[in-house]
């Protein structure tokens, strides 16, 4: 048989960067947490809907929302997962250490959910329909990682 | 209104790593199995309509890079961004147009090539939640969860999912993971995102397929026997996870009730004779068989223990293999629509259902199903 050979081309570490504007919605939001350690979302002034994270139009009725609500800062748990798989941490290119706790929060007052991480201390707590608390990081910077993640307080 | 059929489809086999081909040499070989199932040239295709994603490919404007060895020279092409069943769609509006005869639909993914947790976590939002390493596994693991707590679908349901298509798989030879398993065997294999096992996960793929799409004017002339598009629609969802019922999908049961409606279907359940559905995880065949109206709510899991799925069942769904077997990512849409043709045409070979006069293709585009294309393939007219 003849011996195959395949010549690989790699793209190298090349990156990509870009810089995201967050918006006048996404700011405001990112502040009020930063310093204040407040969610606030946007409720739609047709079908009333309270929407986390906050943005400027709700789809369904096509309508621009411009009313803020504080949301939170508790909620329950509306569906979640425990990673156990190491996935590569698109941040830092390294693998995470697993197992670590994914959901998605219902904040109180809130009608839609917010995903972040949720501590996996005990995992006979974690199930649907918990109730959770944030845990803010101490030092601030106006990002989704100012919040640490949710706990159990069941 | 003016009718359209597919009158040719041409698929390369799925694999783990198509290293000896690049994604000119897969349409390449893809085009040219669809004009010999045609009977065609490449001067009886008027258009062409390529479906791929950047990401993916790792470069921008890729679905133009394909097109000399799709046949596109002097032609007018388009392009898709998103599951090939769209690129079907949009081929098929283009014959009904008037403006065209004939139009060649590819799909090409090579899954193989990146790193597949990082593609699908570039489709989240960069602000709110890309950071934090969501990705397509991690996302519909949460989907998973939520649709078991609401319907108590078991572990065991979602894993006889797996069990079945990788057994139907040997019956395929395009197909790229046959598997002689058990349930048990799913339920042990590595947990990755809980409640999702190993198993549970369609495996990463490279693939290319395509389709030829006529208008009523032509479809007869060529040697291949037409199936015909009866019904398609497709409706889309919110954008962010958390704003949907993730339990649900409300634009997939938009979506078929609307394809149902054009294909004058009134009982889904009995005149559907064979689907290929999206399956790239376990639950999701069960949750879009409940939405499309193909099993009543929370009810799926319970009928495909009783075998209703099956290659020899009431509805045998995935009876190629399905996505579990082999995922192409973009080109997935149509390789389901490739494999309901053939059941439709009677030239499935080994996965074969016995009775195939009304199909139903499933694509989905978008994060845990944001999107659904349906489309009702018929014998007749
Ligand atoms: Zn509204």
């Amino acid at each position: 048989m003849v011996e195959k050979e395949h010549i690989i081309i790699e793209s190298g570490d090349a990156v990509q960067p870009f810089a995201y504007s967050v918006g006048m919605h996404g700011s405001r939001f990112f502040a009020e947490i930063r310093d204040n350690k407040r969610f606030l979302g946007v409720k739609c002034p047709r079908c009333g809907k309270v929407y986390i994270p906050p943005r400027g139009v709700c789809g369904d009725c096509f309508v621009e929302m411009k009313e803020w609500v504080e949301v939170g800062p508790k909620g329950v748990i509306g569906t979640f997962t425990i990673l156990r798989y190491a996935f590569i941490d698109p941040e830092t290119g390294a693998q995470k250490p697993v197992p670590y706790g994914y959901g998605f929060i219902r904040f109180d007052g809130a009608d839609t959910l917010f995903q972040h991480y949720i501590n996996i201390e005990d995992e006979t707590k974690i199930r649907v329909g918990a109730r959770v608390e944030p845990v803010f990081a101490r030092e601030r910077k106006g990002s989704i990682r100012d919040i640490e993640y949710f706990k159990v307080i069941d | 209104m003016d009718r359209a059929a597919i009158i040719g489809v041409g698929m390369t086999k799925i694999e783990k790593r198509k290293i000896s081909q690049t994604f000119a040499d897969m349409a390449w070989e893809a085009v040219n199995k669809a004009l010999t199932d045609a009977g065609m040239t490449i001067d009886d295709i008027d258009n062409v309509v390529t479906t791929s994603s950047d990401f993916w490919d790792g470069r921008t404007i890729s679905c133009m890079a394909v097109g000399d060895a799709s046949g596109a020279a002097h032609k007018n092409i388009s392009c898709v961004e998103g599951d090939g069943a769209y690129g079907a769609f949009y081929g098929m509006m283009r014959v009904l147009s008037g403006s065209y005869k004939t139009t060649l639909v590819t799909g090409h993914t090579k899954g193989s090539e990146s790193v597949s947790s990082l593609i699908t976590n570039a489709a989240f939002d960069p602000i709110y939640e890309r950071s934090l390493g969501m990705d397509m596994i991690t996302a519909c693991a949460m989907q998973a969860r939520s649709y078991m707590h609401r319907t108590k679908t078991t572990a065991q349901q979602m894993a006889l999912v797996s069990v079945k298509n990788h057994g139907n798989a040997f019956k395929n030879p395009l197909s790229q993971l046959p598997l002689k398993i058990a349930v048990q065997d799913v339920l042990q294999s590595e947990m990755i995102a809980d409640p999702l096992h190993k198993l549970d996960c369609s495996p990463v793929s490279d693939g290319c397929a395509a389709v030829i799409i006529a208008h009523e004017s032509v479809a007869e002339k060529f040697k291949q026997q037409p199936v015909w598009i009866k019904g398609v629609s497709f409706c889309a969802d919110s954008f962010f996870f958390g704003d949907r019922d993730l339990s649900h999908a409300r634009s997939l049961a938009e979506a078929a009730k609307k394809a149902y409606a054009m294909a004058g279907i009134r009982d889904p359940k009995k005149e559907i004779d064979v689907a290929e559905l999206y399956d790239a995880f376990t639950y999701q065949e069960l949750l879009w068989l409940e939405e499309m109206g193909l099993a009543d709510d929370a009810t799926a899991g319970k009928l495909l223990e009783k075998g209703e799925f099956n290659i020899d069942g009431r509805l045998p769904v995935n009876a190629s293999g399905g996505l579990l077997s082999g995922h192409p990512v973009i080109a997935a849409g149509l390789y389901s629509m490739g494999a309901v043709v053939r059941q439709i045409r009677g030239d499935a070979g080994g996965f074969q259902v016995k009775k195939a006069k009304t199909g139903l293709v499933h694509g989905v585009n978008g994060l845990g199903g944001q999107s659904h294309c349906v489309f009702i393939l018929d014998k007749d007219k």
